[in-house]
């Protein structure tokens, strides 16, 4: 079996029965979630998989329990049923709970039509859409010519169009389309990429212009046409039991299965990882520095193994051009390990490529605590990648929530494994995810400037800020939306939009949106705030706090007093009244506990319901805005 | 590997497929002796078994096994 099919950076399973077994009996749900999502951090055969689906269960887990649910359906026009425990374990080892609803076989039309289908009785917050490619090109003639061939793919595409759009506008969901496996067998050979109406050329072309089509609908893709040109074709359709079962994708390939549907889904929840942290003697280069000398260790051409460890050098930076931060951290003294970066005539990565740079003796599971700390991000969103098992495993003891791919043996194939983890899943690409690794990095010279102020004040007033707003803007609105999704800190409810949702929101007269950017001295943070306020059911001038969030990059700065000053004026302008808001705690969003009493607002509720809700409320009149040190740019 | 280790091995595969440790298997049980044990979790319970023992069973065998002593003497002769 292929290699990745095991995903082989899972580390192994302790002893699986006995921890099942005392998940299983563990009465209280939140522990028994605990216990299971532990063992789904491990890497686990085809029965495994299936067994901890069948003691995961249907839980219903409360918000604040670090667990979060999301209703899934699937569509298929082949059997699907034997890959969702893989979905479901997948997810659980990225802390969700999937709710998976499969469609009746090859009813997929009728199921998303019909708004009175058990799918929309489902209500789908997913929608995942998963063909074979036998129908977009059955009857086309070996003898068809290009044009044909698009015509009859085309037409395919269109009925794509209309399911997709079912899925956002009726029932309100995310569609992710799979790509089309190409299970055909060659032809012509060779030649069968030079013939327009060969089989496997039709399914490239149908595969190329779906892809077109998803683009620019903004739909996701689900990639097994990609996987299975890694993995081979036959580790992912097995034809025994297509003519078995009606089976496409075959069971050995579903824990892999899983883990791809899961990255979208965490995705499109802000649950990536974020952050890429390296340790550095013998995985940025062969050999330790502190002994060997920079003349001593092994890196760049004319070695293999110096090459190897340029291929890694070369993708993280690769990682940072789409907005992964980098950071390090290793055992060493920090003048001697930054010289490396100054010094050593082959080194691709430079020291301010690093938004933090962590190099000392101690622990370095406090290393990656502090890492986290200075980068305002959750230990969750980090990826922590060192040769050292011993390493290895005590940060994964002692920080189970930092990801920590299990490395083989040889570095040739660092890169692989870290690639093929897919920690770093995306659903959008913007234009602020280019730049965002600059931006953190620009952040240690915020912090240069804070250490050399003599108060917050004097700092705040020394960033000369200043910020950008206006309405939710259609061209934003892919940003807008990853903003809404991402974010679990700054986020006193934790909605979370599709684009057609923000859409709507945008457009709608009675609604206030709001989108802040943020520019100082050292930079343009980009959009990193957004605020929804929604008129009360039959109050036009009450309005609700429906959502607001806020980069944690931009924490510290008073911009909330601001971006409230500026909604308070907004509001004012339309006759508003008041502002109510509520604070939902959850394991991610303590930091603004003192959110809304801090700028003026007061509490309603006395008593707290079960999920520990604050309801608050703002009288306009008697607002008072605090006066902060951020200019505004107008709209 | 005797007829009866590979029983045992069928028999585990099976109990950790339906989280049903009292499942019993003899060579002369039916699918439809065991609850639960449907079309699903019978290519399932192939796919294990082939996983777990280095085999790959023909379609033709897949359909046509009547009874669990018909997959032992099937495995016992892949295993040759």
């Amino acid at each position: 079996m292929p290699r990745r099919l095991t995903m082989d950076w899972l580390p192994a399973p302790p002893d699986f029965r006995g921890h099942l077994r005392a998940a299983v009996e563990t009465p209280t749900l939140g522990e028994r979630l605990e216990k299971l999502a532990f063992l789904a951090q491990h890497r686990l055969g085809f029965l495994e998989t299936i067994q901890l689906d069948r003691a995961l269960g249907r839980p219903n887990p409360e918000p604040g329990s670090g667990f979060s649910m999301v209703r899934l359906a699937i569509l298929a026009s082949s059997t699907v049923d034997h890959l969702v425990p893989a979905i479901r374990v997948a997810a659980l080892r990225r802390r969700l709970v999937v709710d998976v609803h499969t469609g009746a076989f090859g009813q997929h039309r009728q199921d998303l039509l019909d708004s009175a289908s058990r799918v929309h009785q489902f209500a789908p917050q997913m929608v995942l859409l998963s063909f074979t490619a036998r129908e977009s090109i059955a009857g086309v003639p070996l003898t068809a010519t290009l044009a044909e061939v698009d015509e009859a793919i085309n037409r395919s595409i269109e009925e794509l169009r209309v399911l997709w759009k079912a899925a956002r506008q009726a029932l309100k969901a995310t569609a992710i389309q799979q790509t089309f496996l190409d299970v055909t067998e060659p032809l012509f050979g060779s030649y069968d990429r030079l013939v327009a109406g060969a089989p496997s050329r039709m399914v490239a072309r149908l595969n190329d212009l779906m892809s077109e089509a998803a683009a620019s609908e903004g739909v996701l893709l689900l990639d097994v046409a990609r996987a299975s040109e890694i993995d081979g074709i036959d580790a992912w359709f097995d034809a025994g039991r297509w003519m078995q079962a009606k089976m496409e994708i075959a069971p050995p390939a579903a824990p892999l299965y899983g883990d791809l549907v899961a990255r979208i889904v965490a995705a499109q929840r802000g649950l990536s990882k974020k952050c890429l942290v390296l340790d550095l003697d013998n995985t940025l280069w062969s050999g330790v520095i502190g002994d060997d000398g920079l003349e001593g260790i092994v890196l760049g051409e004319g070695s293999a193994a110096g090459e190897a460890h340029l291929a890694l050098q070369r993708y993280a930076l690769q990682l940072k051009a789409r907005g992964v931060i980098l950071a390090v951290c290793s055992k060493n003294d920090t003048t001697i390990a930054e010289a490396v970066f100054r010094d050593h005539p082959e080194m691709l990565l430079r020291r301010a490529d690093f938004a933090a740079f962590v190099a000392n003796w101690e622990d370095k599971a406090a290393n990656l605590k502090t890492i986290a700390g200075r980068l305002n991000i959750g230990l969750d969103s980090l990826v922590f990648v060192d040769d050292n098992p011993v390493e290895r495993a005590r940060v994964r003891e002692s920080l189970p929530m930092v990801a920590v791919p299990e490395l083989p043996e040889d570095v040739a194939y660092y890169v692989g494994c870290l690639a093929n983890a897919g920690y770093f899943e995306t659903v959008s690409f913007t234009p602020d995810d280019q730049v965002r690794a600059e931006q953190y990095a620009a952040n240690t010279e915020r912090e240069a400037l804070l250490g050399s102020s003599e108060s917050v004040d004097d700092f705040l007033r020394g960033l000369r800020m200043s910020v950008v707003f206006g309405p939710v803007k259609a061209v934003d609105l892919s940003r807008v939306t990853q903003l809404i999704n991402k974010t679990n800190q700054f986020n006193p409810t934790t909605r979370r939009y599709t684009a057609e949702e923000v859409e709507a929101i945008a457009a709608a007269p009675e609604m206030i949106s709001l989108q802040f950017r943020l520019l100082d001295r050292f930079g343009d943070n980009g959009l990193i705030s957004i605020l929804i306020l929604r008129p009360e059911p039959e109050q036009a001038d009450v309005l609700q706090i429906d959502t607001w969030v806020m980069s944690c990059r931009v924490f510290g700065r008073d911009l909330e007093f601001e971006a409230m000053n500026i909604a308070v004026e907004t509001a004012r302008r339309r006759g508003v009244r008041a502002f109510r808001a509520n604070y939902i705690p959850t394991k991610k969003n303590g930091v603004i506990r003192d959110l809304y009493p801090r700028l003026g607002f007061t509490r309603v509720n006395a008593e707290m319901p079960a999920d520990g809700t604050i309801q608050w409320h703002l009288n306009l009149a008697e607002y008072v805005g605090r006066k902060t040190h951020i200019d505004r740019l107008g709209k | 590997m005797g007829d009866q280790e590979i029983l045992d091995v069928l028999a585990r595969v099976l109990r950790d497929l339906l989280m049903d440790d009292s499942i019993v298997l003899k060579m002369d049980t039916r699918r439809e002796d065991v609850p639960n044990w449907d079309s699903l979790i019978y290519i399932n319970f192939i796919v294990a078994v082939e996983i777990e023992l280095g085999v790959k069973f023909k379609v033709a065998d897949v359909e046509s096994f009547a009874n669990v002593g018909e997959i032992v003497t099937r495995i016992r002769a892949m295993l040759q």
